[in-house]
């Protein structure tokens, strides 16, 4: 009996080893992916049509490429963010994998974890276009994006038309009269999800992008340097929007999509009018509602108001997506499966299944869902579409502001430390 | 016990004749050199697992934590840069982390003041002969055994404004509930959240004292009787004075839960709003797994570490020492 409690624990002992030196061995840069005949591959699709639309890809490209093994792994969108960051700290990232650019990238790249696509990638590259600058470090592509999508208001057609109102609002002004009359007609105008604090912040990201122009706001990312007066302009007129009261009850403790009682379920239940969120809210509501619909042909999108007399561009839309990046340890061919994924022929799949917004020009005509077809549009016509700050600076500094603007949505803080708590962690990263 | 078990038998065999030497041995049943062998190899078997579990499970994270705050680190990559105790200043000086720390010994005190006489008079009135006793013991502990998540959840709900039971209930009786609900409302958020903590860990404490009043004796009981006294009074003079140490050793258990708060507040609140309910635990957490500050998460830790081992310290040695050595 002792004997075989203690080769158990000599079992466990060694697990844990195993597993704290993995999570901690940051020097330690040996990949199983480098022998050149497997790739593996990390995704988030996993969920029918994109999981076996990704298979079959995979085995196409397998076809193309013989003694290629593609290892396919699909998971949950959570449990991928989760097994990425250990993969990044054992470094022994797979192969092929996603990334959401912005600081977070530049981070990878300072540990030399992702390969420089630029010039194996260029025809990609040129195709993608303007997308492709959220991937970008020092002027060098380190990941093609696939799938880019614009944030805006969805809202629910049928209680817009219960209150009167005739179009969707174009500035604040508009906005704050269509809050009005949604009050009058005893509906909530807005749910926010403040207590995950993201949707949020992506209120002082629209503010901000139609406060400041576009020089304004790449210099600023570029220098992490936040002192230009347009960016307390942002917070004064979220302050003025929340001085009109427009959130959903309990706003500051609401979950962004977690259940009936969530900013997303309060807008797919038809408790709330309108809510701000990214283009993945169709398929969300979907979820949370018992049919499967979610608002179904009730739903509506209009882009963030104008802000009136703000530096910024009205067309200028708040955005992100996510992108193919190859591991620095990762074989040749894996660029090659990369390149594959973003060419017409999978893009258009990737549209026809609707599994997000395509960026090859090539597919952009092939999504069938109407909510979808419309975000491309506006994406298509935005002059620029600027990447969600807490992504473009990273997780330390985004984190930061994302705190302090929740901090602002519950009124403990004010425009100028926002924008102050930003610019501390900004400099404390040096 | 290894070294005298060896010793034992070979002392009184040197000085008694060779054939009865030969006869101790056999009743010894196994020579003496080759046991306390045995015993020091089985001592090590059983001790060993523990040992290593606890260096690699315990040990081990502590010092890479103590480790990891002397650096900036992000998660990935080498941890090369070196800030000495930077780390440290930034947690200390940062009023969300301060604040925490007295949201944490807001807690401890309103636990002691309030769920101390709040368990008492239920133990009290437990262990009275009533009916459905057993029923009423097993209700009462019944928030302890859920899960800490789902007792979150569950309140979660209940707390919603509008639509929450909580609500209809306030207003049912006449009053107006906050409008932005019991936890949206910075100003409130951590007395509803101490609800909820009194609600959850309430039957801890009426168990604990339930057991600690088995252990009065009747006699004492019966003897005050005889003298006339009260149900009060023989309360107040038997019962009470008697609970002291269970009454000290789930203080102490009360106070080490209440610093490491965690489960409860990350479901119910999230820390918030407006960091209204940060605790030292969601702090660290919060850095280091949404802001991928990894240095400043370890100097949380370690900070909330040597407060809680401090506290723990002090309590042993001016409060727990008293039964300790009575007890002896």
């Amino acid at each position: 009996m002792p004997r075989k409690t203690r080769s158990a624990a000599l079992a466990a002992l060694c697990a844990g080893v195993l597993v704290t030196t993995a999570a901690c061995g940051g020097g330690d840069d040996s990949s199983e992916g480098g022998d050149g005949s497997t790739i593996t591959w990390w995704h988030n699709s996993n969920n029918e049509p994109g999981k076996g639309y990704y298979e079959q890809v995979a085995k196409d490209f397998e076809a193309d490429h013989p003694g290629i093994d593609v290892q396919v792994s699909a998971m949950a969108h959570e449990d991928m963010v989760d097994k990425l960051e250990a993969a990044f700290q054992s470094g022994d990232v797979p192969d092929v994998y996603m990334e959401r650019g912005g600081g977070e990238l530049a981070d990878h790249v300072e540990a030399g974890l992702v390969r420089d696509l630029s010039e194996d990638a260029a025809d990609e590259i040129e195709a993608i276009g303007g997308s492709v600058d959220g991937w970008q470090v020092d002027g060098q592509t380190y990941a093609l994006p696939f799938s880019v999508g614009v944030v805006g208001y969805w809202y629910n057609t049928e209680l817009f038309e219960k209150a009167g109102i005739e179009a969707p609002p174009t500035t604040m002004g508009e906005l704050y009269d269509v809050v009005d009359q949604l009050k009058a007609a005893d509906i909530t105008p807005i749910s926010v999800g403040a207590g995950d604090k993201w949707p949020a912040a992506h209120y002082w990201y629209y503010t901000a992008l139609r406060s400041c122009s576009q020089d304004v706001l790449s210099q600023a990312i570029t220098d992490r340097d936040l002192s230009d007066p347009c960016f307390v302009k942002a917070g004064e007129v979220l302050e003025e929007l929340l001085a009109q009261e427009p959130f959903n009850p309990g706003f500051l403790t609401t979950p962004a999509q977690e259940g009936a009682t969530s900013a997303s379920g309060l807008l797919a239940t038809g408790k709330v009018a309108m809510e701000l969120q990214g283009h993945w809210e169709p398929g969300v509501m979907q979820g949370l509602t018992d049919d499967g619909k979610g608002l179904g042909a009730k739903t509506g999108w209009f882009p963030f108001p104008a802000v009136e007399g703000g530096a910024g561009d009205p067309e200028a839309q708040l955005g992100g997506g996510d992108a193919w990046a190859v591991a620095e340890s990762a074989p040749d061919e894996a660029v090659d499966l990369v390149k594959y994924l973003l060419s017409d022929e999978v893009q258009k799949g990737f549209a026809e299944n609707d599994m997000g917004l395509p960026t090859n020009p090539a597919a952009t005509g092939s999504v069938s869902d109407p909510a979808l077809a419309e975000l491309i549009e506006v994406r298509d016509a935005a002059p620029f579409v600027q990447l969600y700050f807490d992504t473009e600076f990273g997780t330390s500094v985004g984190g930061a502001m994302n705190d302090t603007i929740a901090l602002l949505f519950a009124g403990k803080a004010s425009p100028q430390e926002v924008v102050d708590a930003t610019q501390q962690a900004a400099d404390q990263e040096g | 016990m290894a070294q005298t078990g060896a010793v034992a038998p070979a002392a009184p065999a040197a000085a008694e004749p060779v054939a009865r030497r030969a006869v101790s041995r056999r009743a010894t049943g196994h020579p003496a050199g080759s046991g306390g062998w045995r015993k020091r190899l089985e001592i090590l078997l059983f001790v060993t697992p523990a040992l290593a579990l606890m260096a690699v499970f315990v040990v081990w994270p502590v010092v890479a934590a103590v480790r990891m705050s002397f650096f900036r680190w992000k998660g990935f990559g080498p941890m090369d840069d070196f800030v000495g105790w930077n780390n440290y200043a930034l947690v200390l000086k940062d009023q969300v982390f301060t604040d925490a720390v007295m949201h944490n010994f807001v807690i401890v005190v309103l636990s002691l003041l309030v769920q101390l006489p709040l368990g008492l008079a239920i133990a009290l009135l437990l262990n009275r002969k009533i009916r459905m006793r057993g029923l009423l013991r097993t209700i009462v502990f019944v928030p302890y055994v859920v899960a800490e998540v789902i007792a979150g959840v569950v309140w979660f709900q209940l707390l919603q404004p509008g639509y929450g039971v909580v609500d209809g209930l306030v207003s049912a009786v006449g009053l107006t509930p906050p409008e932005q609900g019991f936890l949206g409302t910075p100003s409130l958020t951590l007395w509803t959240l101490f609800v909820v903590l009194t609600w959850k860990y309430l039957g801890m404490a009426i168990l604990l004292f339930l057991a600690g009043l088995q252990g009065v004796p009747d006699e004492l009981y019966e003897a005050a009787q005889i003298d006339g006294a009260s149900w009060w009074q023989a309360q107040r003079r038997i019962a009470i004075p008697l609970l002291g140490p269970t009454m000290r050793t789930w203080a102490f258990l009360s106070m080490i839960g209440s610093l490491q708060l965690f489960d409860l507040v990350w479901v119910l609140t999230g820390g918030g709003p407006a960091n209204a309910t940060t605790t030292m635990a969601t702090y660290l957490v919060n850095q280091g797994t949404a802001r991928s500050n990894y240095g400043i998460a370890g100097a949380a830790s370690v900070v909330l570490f040597v407060v809680a081992f401090v506290m723990a310290v002090l309590y042993q040695i001016f409060v727990l020492r008293r039964d300790t050595t009575e007890a002896r």
